[in-house]
């Protein structure tokens, strides 16, 4: 069973409709026994980083989290936010995340962006940039739903599992061992995001 | 290149699905989850669904239908209508929506977007600007089904909803909306430039060469209601989405 972090932000639902779609078993839940007793976890999320942190924190679930994913190595995919949460620091609220990932979490670059509108909304194309089990048999030309306003910045590149493009190239999807994160949305991206879902369900 | 977004927009009312001419006589198009069913299989970009009647009837969401609807959707998916306050917002939140859809509320209550925003972020909360021309060829911003003629300038009114905190702006035509006449590229234009917010264009879209007009005018999305429930103009209800439908820029 997958468990679905709730900490009170972000779109719980889509996930579970999705993985119920894909014949995946999920809950919804903030259960400290449910989550232990979990094969995997997603850390889902929509809003800001400053308010996730705050939400985490008062949930009381910050030093069980880090017993199973950094101990017990229980595969763990972060959404969005969720896996912005992953890093070590936001630009957004000033304030540290998880640290579960060698990366911090950043504006996009104003300066960069050659008058684009941010937030960065839509569909674009990942490049794959290392073999990862949630890559398997994805289809040709993967595009996948994005909404973010902030972007990962690895230090450590290795960690790195796909790029995009939005008018510079920034990392949207991240691999260190059982952590797993994506900058966008699996679950609102068609055929694409059924598949990254599967293949999570299946390691 | 960037891929545009090109949303069908879905007007809900009592659990059935209609499409409109200038905001007026809702033609009934089909049951809403099976649109959705279609818009899934032919990999729809993005969904918009308004509940157009609502704020005018001073009705709350109809909670029960639209959670119906979420769960059938794997696109990101914006509902509109009724939202008064940041309850309503969780509870349409709670039901499986990416974004949720402000207008007329926000003539009272302009402090509801940073309320909800601070919660769900910016990129959750959608201003929806319905414009109308008036004789002197002015345009004014409508509120309540376009109802009722706020007298506010649209280009004033899009920057104050972006100050306040906005994700997007929907610029919606009255005049134009069910006509396949085309969107207000002017003021698309006009409005686009001077708002540093994603905008989308909406009301009047006729054809794939709206889309791409309305891009080149500033758009950073488009959405149609007509062109995605109907044949053709003045032709038989048919819901689909052209699969091979890609715009960019």
């Amino acid at each position: 069973m997958i468990a679905i972090i709730n900490y009170g932000l972000g779109n719980l639902a889509s996930i579970k409709n999705m993985c119920k779609l894909v014949g995946i078993e999920a809950q919804i839940t903030n259960d400290i026994k449910v989550i232990s007793q979990a094969s995997k976890l997603i850390l889902p999320g929509v809003g800001h980083f400053e308010k996730g942190m705050e939400n985490l924190h008062a949930s009381e679930l910050i030093p069980l989290l880090d017993e199973l994913v950094l101990n017990k190595k229980i595969p763990v995919l972060g959404i969005c936010l969720g896996a912005q949460l992953m890093t070590k620091h936001s630009e957004e609220g000033n304030v540290d995340g998880l640290g579960w990932v060698d990366a911090i979490t950043v504006r996009f670059d104003q300066s960069k962006i050659n008058g684009l509108k941010v937030p960065h909304m839509g569909w674009s194309e990942i490049h794959l940039t290392k073999t990862n089990p949630l890559w398997l048999d994805l289809l040709p030309e993967p595009r996948f739903y994005f909404v973010h306003t902030y972007h990962f910045l690895f230090e450590n590149k290795e960690e790195i599992s796909a790029t995009s493009t939005y008018s510079y190239d920034f990392a949207c999807a991240f691999q260190k061992e059982n952590i797993f994160g994506t900058q966008f949305h699996p679950e609102k991206s068609h055929k694409f995001g059924m598949k990254v879902l599967e293949n999570f369900n299946r390691l | 290149m960037r891929r545009i977004r090109i949303i069908p927009v879905l007007l809900l009312d009592k659990g059935g699905l209609y499409k409109t001419i200038k905001f007026k006589n809702g033609k009934y198009v089909g049951d809403p989850i099976n649109a959705v069913k279609i818009f899934n299989e032919k990999e729809a970009d993005e969904l918009l669904l308004l509940d157009y009647k609502a704020s005018v009837e001073n009705r709350k969401p109809d909670y029960i239908k639209i959670k119906e609807i979420a769960e059938e959707a794997f696109m990101p998916m914006a509902y509109g209508g009724g939202i008064k306050n940041a309850e309503d917002a969780k509870k349409v939140f709670d039901c499986g929506f990416e974004k949720i859809v402000l207008n007329s509320i926000l003539f009272e209550n302009i402090s509801l977007i940073k309320q909800i925003a601070n919660i769900y972020g910016s990129q959750s909360v959608v201003g929806c600007i319905d414009v109308k021309k008036n004789l002197f060829g002015k345009y004014h911003v409508y509120s309540h089904s376009g109802t009722k003629n706020t007298g506010k300038d649209p280009l004033k009114w899009a920057k104050e909803i972006e100050l306040k905190g906005v994700g997007e702006i929907i610029l919606n035509s009255i005049d134009n909306d069910g006509t396949w006449n085309g969107y207000l590229f002017d003021l698309i234009k006009d409005i686009s430039h001077k708002i540093d917010i994603p905008m989308i264009a909406c009301g009047g879209a006729g054809s794939e060469e709206d889309f791409r007009k309305a891009v080149l005018a500033g758009a950073s999305a488009v959405a149609a209601g007509s062109m995605f429930v109907f044949q053709k103009k003045e032709m038989g209800v048919l819901i689909s989405f052209p699969s091979n439908l890609k715009i960019t820029k």
